[in-house]
């Protein structure tokens, strides 16, 4: 029976490379996908394209093109990855320009535009914003960016166009795996099951070592061995749609039930409903079984209906977070950091400080769970507390002063604070709109070496 | 008995809503769980943190329970105040929950 093999080379923007190359050594893989894209990530970009308009994609893609073309050609790896981000078009020409500085030939490498709407984002100015129940048009913030979340099919197309390496900006992270199944397989909307454990599939990969033991150990419960080394997971999948999951041999970390149950779950919500612009997956049913170390078998996903909308990731300039922290130390150090943060409370209203949100926090103490969880978790003294202190602003100049009232405490507050830090960050915020599926135009573009 | 004794967790983000895991060890504890570990207690328990709707879903499959926290992330990931603004420790909160 056919099958072929997928490896995830990067769980985040900047993952580490060296898995990336492993797999590609050992992992006798077919496909390799590299996943570099967060909410944010193409706002960020879009600014740096705005100051430099060559660039604006992945920071990390020189690097990474420079240690994989060769082994892709070699091997006859396809490379996937969504590190054009807000320069699609620049990161082909990068790629491009590198594979002629390596002496490689017989490459095609493909580009995909038209997730990029942010030209004609005005047309949506009544569409209602998810998270903030408003229209767009009533959104309090500049704009920054707009990019559709597109799926599978435009992958598909390079693929059949003979592409060896294709970058995208803003696919559904799933979909970018999905893609040379539904190539390889033909599989379509019809083939419910199958097209479920394509988006399984790419669901498990789409983090990385976040299947293959990272993000899971804790000692005593949950031990994982040579975290350091971490194997970056592969996915082996058949005709029929069951896969495995797996990783090069020899490679730290784990692949077990336990760790792709944990990975199934994360950022999902129904499991019977988890949308992707190609399919609504249906995952309540699935199950694994261990079928050898580190091998992991994956059966019972299925899929539902195509989504009529696709997903419009709006990027703006929200706010800004002004912060300090200080440090106290040994007996009643929580009581002079208490004093301190009195301190500073008193002292921002006193200079008529603007802040929308304000938030006191003792790390080490209740600065992750607040105090009803962490109450009955603390110990009864403690050797040292760091007072946080944050807040929002609307503008640059009061969440200046939030950072500066910390650092006085040096002088004017009690007795032996250290460490005083205080930053101010300008807050780029997500937003969600849905458009029609038709009103996308996608394209793909070609360059050769 | 804490549920770190007998389940593992892992926390998701996505806006302003966290997704946390409850995945047993061992498939005889899960009729335990699910009973036990209610939205409304998860809800309560999270009183602080979650200012909206807790949803529960089961997998039962895999035993397995997802909890949905609607505005836990103190306004969502990109604004929130907190030092762990994806709310990723959570998961390590949720286990501590005594049963």
């Amino acid at each position: 029976m056919r099958s072929i093999r997928i490896g995830a080379g990067a769980g985040y923007a900047g993952d580490r490379v060296e898995p990336a190359v492993e797999l590609m050594e050992k992992g006798n893989i077919d496909y390799i996908v590299f996943e570099c894209l967060a909410e944010r990530t193409i706002a960020i970009a879009q600014q740096e394209k705005m100051k430099d308009p060559t660039k604006g994609y992945n920071g990390l893609l020189p690097e990474r093109m420079r240690r994989i073309l060769k082994l892709a050609k070699e091997k006859n790896i396809k490379v996937i990855t969504n590190m054009g981000a807000a320069n699609t078009k620049a990161a082909v020409e990068v790629t491009k320009n590198i594979a002629k500085e390596l002496g490689i030939t017989g490459l095609k490498i493909a580009g995909i535009l038209g997730d990029d709407i942010y030209d004609s984002i005005d047309k949506y100015k009544d569409n209602e914003i998810l998270e903030l129940g408003c229209k767009l048009k009533d959104l309090d913030g500049e704009i920054l960016s707009s990019n559709v979340y597109l799926g599978a099919e435009s992958i598909v197309e390079a693929l059949e166009n003979g592409a060896d390496i294709i970058i995208t900006g803003r696919v559904a992270d799933p979909a970018l795996f999905m893609a040379p199944i539904i190539y390889e397989f033909k599989w379509g909307l019809e083939d419910k099951f199958k097209m479920g454990q394509a988006v399984l599939a790419g669901h498990l990969l789409e983090c990385a070592g976040q299947v293959t033991g990272g993000y899971y150990a804790d000692p005593g419960y949950k031990d994982v061995e040579n975290l350091h080394l971490l194997g970056f997971p592969i996915v082996e999948i058949d005709e029929t749609g069951e896969f495995i999951v797996t990783k090069v041999k020899g490679s730290g970390g784990k692949v077990s039930s336990a760790t792709c149950k944990e990975q199934m779950l994360y950022e999902i919500h129904d499991p019977s409903a988890y949308f992707t612009p190609d399919i609504v997956a249906d995952f309540s049913k699935v199950t694994f079984e261990d079928i050898e170390d580190d091998v992991v078998k994956v059966t019972g996903a299925s899929s539902k209906h195509q989504p009529e909308t696709l997903k419009v990731s709006i990027g703006y300039k929200d706010c800004f977070i002004g912060e300090g922290e200080i440090s106290y130390g040994g007996t009643n150090a929580i009581n002079r950091a208490k004093l301190a943060a009195d301190i500073v409370e008193r002292r921002l209203k006193l200079i008529g400080a603007n802040i929308e949100e304000y938030r006191v926090d003792y790390i080490g103490y209740n600065s992750l769970y607040k105090d009803s969880i962490s109450s009955p978790i603390k110990p009864e003294s403690f050797s040292e507390i760091r007072l946080r202190i944050s807040g929002r602003t609307k503008e640059r100049k009061d969440a200046v002063l939030i950072g500066n009232e910390v650092e006085a405490l040096y002088t004017n507050g009690p007795a032996g604070g250290g460490g005083a830090t205080k930053a101010v960050s300008e807050v780029i915020s997500i937003c969600s709109i849905f458009i029609p599926r038709d009103a996308v135009d996608v394209s793909v573009i070609y360059e050769e070496v | 008995m804490k549920l770190k004794e007998i389940a593992h967790s892992r926390t998701g983000d996505k806006g302003d809503i966290s997704n946390i895991s409850l995945i047993v060890y061992d498939m005889k504890d899960y009729e335990l769980i699910k009973e036990k570990v209610t939205a409304e207690k998860v809800k309560e328990y999270f009183k602080e943190i979650c200012h909206g709707e807790v949803k529960r879903y089961e997998i039962d499959s895999i035993g397995a329970l997802n909890f949905v926290l609607d505005k836990a992330l103190g306004g969502g990931v990109t604004r929130s105040l907190a030092l762990d603004k994806h709310g990723k420790s959570l998961s390590s909160a949720l286990l501590e929950m005594e049963i």
